[in-house]
């Protein structure tokens, strides 16, 4: 099995979804020529031609709201926002356009567009390049919100989301996008893993560490690193966050009794909240802890020289587990 | 100004002056050794700030390499009240606006998200996200017009405001809707868009069919064209716009032609999309070489004052190199701060977490 980078996963992915249908285009800026300022789409333009692979002008809104029209037409198309902190030019069209379409339409109309977009911090920018802007749209009915922790899921998921027939936000971790990972590209898209589902990482009795996207690295080693002290860990990856694969947290919290939730975005509103709620609902005689969050503080992303002080690490992890432990 | 094809150019790349039937320059010979100073000083700060990303102490950098005319002709157009609204890469019209090189530093080395105080210098941080602060600006120059702080006649009164961004940025909508507000309000607003050719990878023919300036017309805006590297029509052109519309006359849209001569910012790579010959066609119309080729025709420029210029380009530099390093990283507590107006419980409440991860880890 090749071991690729999660960039080159999400190329691959993306070359075998266009291979495998011709209505499915890429646009964005910067995409084509370039390749995308992460060089996700390096290549597919010289492979799909300029009518498939799209450098659009300078405008998210556009780029969203005619997506939207050619989906209407019968494409599928997929949508590059540059960065997290640019999406918000195309909020209007995302959330008041593209969420509700099947529903006013009684089913009638159908948008199948992926939005990819690289989100998270941690890698030494200036503002407006490190957000975590999940929770706005897990928040939105209509949307289903999907993000991948490696190269494997980065390469079906992809897939997955493009032949899905709902519009998915497609959340990228950059600061990953250079790990290798193994990936199985001998499957098919029938065969894997649904696109809802959550994933356990590593199975664990004392307690149950749920994250996503860039923070699964982090959890995995906040795992080990319990497991040297006698405490066994279950991560998992919960690679939807709308929806959210309620049936495996809520097995695994009932098996472990205390739960620690893991985001990069503010905490406040997070989806860490919803999470907690429901499990706090459906377990509430099972838990030994409260619901612990480690996550973003609720301030606006801050100057990156200190970055590592917001973001959640392993030391932050550990110390909610303690807590958890000393109920 | 009417609406034309020409574009406005009064010193061509041969350093030799030029005529034009709307413009002349007004500019006294130290007034022009002043830009010359301006933009080798803001290349050296370039070229450091450059160097600096290179060597770790920065996290990105935008280069304004050929933008120097541009931004410093139209920057020394504009009067202390004035007000400037500008994007990443305008550190010349920072500079202009008294802006220390070194606290424009601060927000590349990732220390501060707005490196000087906005009202000081009546210059606006750094904007990132493209075309957002067009409204701004032009909401601004509303206030002005609002507070009779335009039209009185007053030469130290009177206000206008400089709205920067490139030819990229004309896509968006909120510059689309900038020009509709200014337009309706006739709001004391220049539009100085810099049409350096690219957007990222992207050419301005992507962005729009006919030149940019051109544009203005269908909001009701006077559109000019002028030479982006040549700094006394830059300068010229601006100055007629601001005039205008601090005495009540509306905005413009000036579309000045440049060429970005470096990267889109450090961490791009021009040679997946750039064609060499184009740089090169670019290289030939320095906007700094050409003015040093008409002042020392002029005898103004001599061997001494030059090399008195590239000294204080140097020291400049030593000292950028020596305070950046020096800019003391934020403590972490700080990010607590200015979320609002006032302590709030919450945010309180973890500021104290983080309090007590740090004094862990200062036991440690
Ligand atoms: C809303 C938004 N979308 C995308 C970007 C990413 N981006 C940064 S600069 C840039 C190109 C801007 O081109 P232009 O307006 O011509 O200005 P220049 O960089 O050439 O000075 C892009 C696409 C951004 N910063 N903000
Ligand atoms: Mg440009």
């Amino acid at each position: 099995m090749p071991q690729l980078s999660i960039v080159h996963a999400l190329n691959q992915g993306l070359h075998r979804a266009m291979d495998a249908d011709s209505k499915v285009l890429l646009m964005g800026e910067d995409i084509g020529k370039l390749g995308g300022v992460f060089r996700v789409t390096e290549g597919l333009q010289k492979s799909f031609g300029d009518e498939r692979v799209i450098d659009s002008p300078l405008a998210e809104s556009g780029i969203v709201g005619t997506a939207i029209g050619l989906a209407l037409y019968g494409f599928r198309p997929v949508v590059e926002i540059q960065f997290d902190g640019f999406v918000f030019p195309a909020f209007d069209q995302i959330v008041v356009q593209l969420a509700r379409m099947r529903f006013r339409s009684a089913g009638a109309l159908s948008l199948p567009i992926t939005i990819r977009m690289p989100y998270g911090g941690g890698i030494g920018s200036v503002e407006h390049h490190s957000e975590s802007p999940e929770g706005y749209f897990a928040a939105t009915p209509g949307l289903r919100v999907v993000t991948c922790s490696n190269s494997h899921d980065a390469y079906w998921m992809i897939q997955q989301s493009i032949a899905s027939d709902d519009p998915v936000i497609f959340l990228e971790p950059k600061r990953r996008y250079w790990q290798k990972s193994e990936v199985n590209t001998d499957s098919h898209l029938n065969n894997i893993s649904a696109l809802h589902e959550a994933r356990v990482l590593t199975e664990g009795s004392d307690c149950t560490i749920i994250g996503y996207g860039p923070t699964i690295a982090t959890c995995l080693q906040s795992a080990r690193l319990a497991a040297e002290d006698g405490v066994s860990l279950e991560v998992i990856d919960l690679r939807s966050l709308s929806p959210i694969d309620m049936p495996v947290l809520i097995k695994s919290a009932n098996k472990t009794g205390r739960v620690v939730i893991v985001h990069e975005a503010s905490r406040s509103g997070g989806v860490g909240a919803e999470i907690a709620t429901r499990l706090t609902q459906e377990c509430f005689y099972k838990l030994e802890a409260p619901v612990m969050r480690v996550t973003g503080y609720d301030v606006p992303y801050p100057p990156s020289r200190i970055e590592d002080d917001y973001l959640p690490d392993a030391e932050r992890i550990l110390d909610a587990v303690e807590k958890c432990m000393g109920y | 100004m009417d609406q034309s094809d020409s574009v406005v150019q009064l010193l061509d790349s041969n350093g030799s002056f030029t005529n034009d039937s709307l413009f002349t320059s007004t500019l006294k010979e130290s007034e022009l050794i002043d830009f010359y100073r301006d933009m080798v000083l803001v290349r050296a700060i370039d070229e450091q700030a450059t160097a600096l990303q290179r060597q770790g102490e920065l996290g990105l950098w935008a280069p304004l390499l050929g933008q120097e005319a541009a931004q410093i002709g139209s920057a020394r157009a504009m009067k202390k009240q004035d007000f400037a609204f500008s994007t990443y890469r305008e550190h010349g019209v920072a500079w202009c606006r008294g802006v220390d090189p070194v606290d424009m530093l601060s927000f590349w080395r990732g220390t501060k998200h707005q490196g000087w105080d906005a009202n000081q210098y009546r210059s606006y941080g750094y904007q990132i996200i493209i075309g957002a602060h067009a409204l701004h600006a032009t909401g601004y120059a509303m206030g002005a017009y609002l507070s009779r702080n335009t039209e009185t006649g007053d030469a130290g009164i009177d206000q206008a405001v400089m709205a920067y961004f490139g030819d990229g940025a004309m896509s968006e909508g909120d510059v689309n809707e900038a020009f509709v507000f200014a337009a309706s309000y006739q709001a004391p607003v220049v539009f100085f868009c810099q049409n350096n050719q690219w957007a990222i990878s992207e050419p301005t023919k992507r962005q729009s069919r006919v030149p940019l300036a051109y544009r203005a017309a269908g909001f009701g805006i006077p559109g000019i064209r002028v030479d982006g590297n040549d700094v006394i029509a830059c300068y010229e052109v601006t100055r007629q716009a601001l005039d205008r519309a601090r005495s009540g006359q509306g905005p413009t849209l000036i579309e000045a032609i440049t060429y970005r001569m470096g990267a889109h910012t450090t961490s791009d790579d021009p040679t997946k999309y750039q064609v060499f010959s184009e740089v090169e066609l670019w290289r030939d119309r320095d906007p700094i070489e050409r003015l040093k080729v008409y002042l020392r025709a002029k005898g103004v420029l001599n061997n001494e004052l030059e090399s008195e210029i590239s000294n204080e380009a140097a020291t400049l530099s030593e000292r950028m190199r020596d305070e950046c390093r020096k800019l003391p990283d934020p403590n972490p507590l700080s990010m607590f701060d200015h979320v609002y107006s006032e302590s709030d419980l919450n945010i309180d409440e973890q500021k104290r977490e983080v309090e007590t991860i740090l004094s862990r880890s200062q036991d440690n």
